[in-house]
């Protein structure tokens, strides 16, 4: 969050465009919580005992998701915090609803997507290329939706909070498209 | 053809992956891209707004329009293979995937020349042309996963699961990105077909740069798919020959701790 | 005369691409099959 101060070297600049920063800064974290949360697994084989002991894939599943939502979810809001501090924002109280709203749908739909491809590319020896090529396409509908809803809740460059309610029907529609079809993939995907 | 005299043996295997329908087909299609040449830079009149221009169309629109074929194909083929679980479907599905990837890269250049041509610059964060860059790299995701290993099965079971998901996440990248777009409008007016008036010799070039490109896919695809079996056998082949080493090897008395 | 080189270059772009994808799979062909046996080539 320091570093994108220096890149962009303009208080204004950066007051317009901490909401994106927030985001960019939590979807390349996925990108490494996801990579780390599958190499412990793969290392000891808990994904395969996992399978061994009968458990439903669709259970191991949305546990691995919600597991990785709850890490995003504490990044995301203490980098939140350092953009109101650092970048000088002001969340407005009737902005508080869609802020929370956003938060929690947006992690839950990059949850589900990191969960999905992570699992997928878990075990192969390119996954450090292969999981940024799936998920990034993936996400860029979250990335999109959830800078312009926070962008609305902050009031950012003069945004209004009525306008970021779409954004959370997209943001909801994208976490259940994916939680529904990754609880459907995923099994096929890891069972080996 | 009076001329061949090998034994038909020699000559069947010189074909390659060609047969009398993949010849027919292949003529069929030079025949029509000369034909596309010839009305595209020729015969068809320059439009009132864009000039000469427009002749990009010709070749632009039949190259997207194979990209999306492509990719109808690889989603359908990829469900029929998880119903039917027989490796032409998967194969038809990654052949499909290839053809599809470079034609929306071939789209992504040609599309910016255009732009460059009519709007002036290379490119516009237009919806369009935003989800077609998106749709890119997912399939050259796809086809990333493709290359993966493990057994045939695996391959064509993890990629038609891929190639499911990446129609789900189509229409919300689309859906995402006229949302953004239409919040922040822009003055220019992006919608390049709608300004054009056109006649008819203009549609009926257009009309054969579809038909060609639609042979050239189908010609292609059929090349491509008995490329594929034949990548399949070879590969079958040298893990058969791997096995039947090995259990010669445990055969052997003295090699127990192999 | 910008226009007439962008015109031709999108042409040419997207011809030499197809006829570089059409070589591309013809040769691998060939050359698969001489190593594969004639019954196995369902298309025969």
């Amino acid at each position: 969050m320091v570093i994108f101060a220096f890149a962009l070297d303009a208080d204004s600049v950066l007051e317009r465009v901490a909401p994106g920063l927030v985001w960019l800064a939590t979807m390349f974290s996925l990108l490494v919580l996801v990579q780390r949360a599958f190499a412990i697994e793969t290392d000891d084989g808990a994904l395969d005992a996992m399978r061994v002991a009968g458990l439903d894939p669709r259970a191991i599943y949305f546990g691995k998701a919600m597991a990785l939502a709850v890490e995003l979810l504490i990044l995301e809001v203490v980098l939140l915090f350092t953009a109101v501090i650092l970048y000088r924002q002001t969340i407005p109280l009737d902005g508080v609803a869609l802020l929370v709203l956003t938060l929690l749908t947006a992690t839950c739909g990059l949850a589900f997507v990191g969960t999905l491809y992570g699992g997928l590319a878990s075990g192969f020896k390119g996954r450090e290329t292969l999981l940024p090529l799936l998920t990034l396409p993936a996400v860029a509908p979250v990335l999109i939706g959830a800078t312009r809803a926070v962008e609305s809740a902050l009031g950012t460059a003069g945004a209004v909070v009525s306008d970021g309610w779409p954004w959370v029907g997209l943001l909801a529609v994208f976490a259940v498209a994916f939680g529904v079809g990754g609880s459907l993939a995923f099994g096929p995907l890891i069972d080996e | 053809m009076t001329t061949i005299d090998k034994a038909p043996t020699v000559q069947s295997q010189r074909a390659g992956t060609g047969t009398r329908g993949t010849r027919i087909l292949g003529t069929l299609t030079i025949v029509s891209m000369v034909w596309l040449i010839a009305f595209g830079l020729g015969f068809s009149p320059a439009d009132r707004d864009q000039q000469e221009a427009v002749r990009i169309m010709y070749v632009h629109v039949p190259t997207i329009w194979i990209a999306y074929l492509a990719f109808v194909v690889t989603a359908v083929a990829s469900g029929f293979y998880l119903f039917k679980k027989s490796l032409g479907w998967d194969r038809l599905a990654g052949a499909s995937a290839e053809v599809g990837t470079v034609f929306v890269a071939l789209t992504l250049i040609v599309g910016a020349l255009w732009g460059r041509l009519t709007w002036g610059v290379f490119w516009q964060w237009d919806a369009r042309l935003t989800t077609t860059a998106l749709l890119f790299v997912t399939y050259v995701g796809y086809l990333a996963v493709r290359r993966l290993g493990g057994t045939h099965e695996q391959r064509a079971r993890r990629s038609a699961v891929i190639g499911l998901l990446a129609v789900l996440l189509i229409p919300l990248v689309h859906w995402s990105v006229r949302l953004w777009r239409s919040l922040h409008q822009e003055a220019t007016v992006l919608d390049p077909d709608g300004d054009i008036d056109m006649d008819g010799l203009m549609l009926f070039s257009l009309f054969v740069g579809v038909i060609a490109f639609t042979l050239f896919y189908v010609w292609l695809m059929l090349h491509r798919t008995r490329v594929m079996a034949m990548e399949d056998m070879m590969e079958d082949r040298g893990l058969d020959e791997a096995l039947a080493s090995r259990r010669r090897e445990a055969a052997m008395p003295d090699s127990e701790e192999n | 005369m910008e226009d007439a080189g962008f015109i031709i270059g999108s042409y040419v772009l997207t011809f030499a691409t197809l006829a570089l994808m059409s070589w591309r799979v013809l040769r691998s062909g060939r050359r698969l099959a001489d190593q594969i046996p004639d019954e196995d080539k369902y298309w025969l």
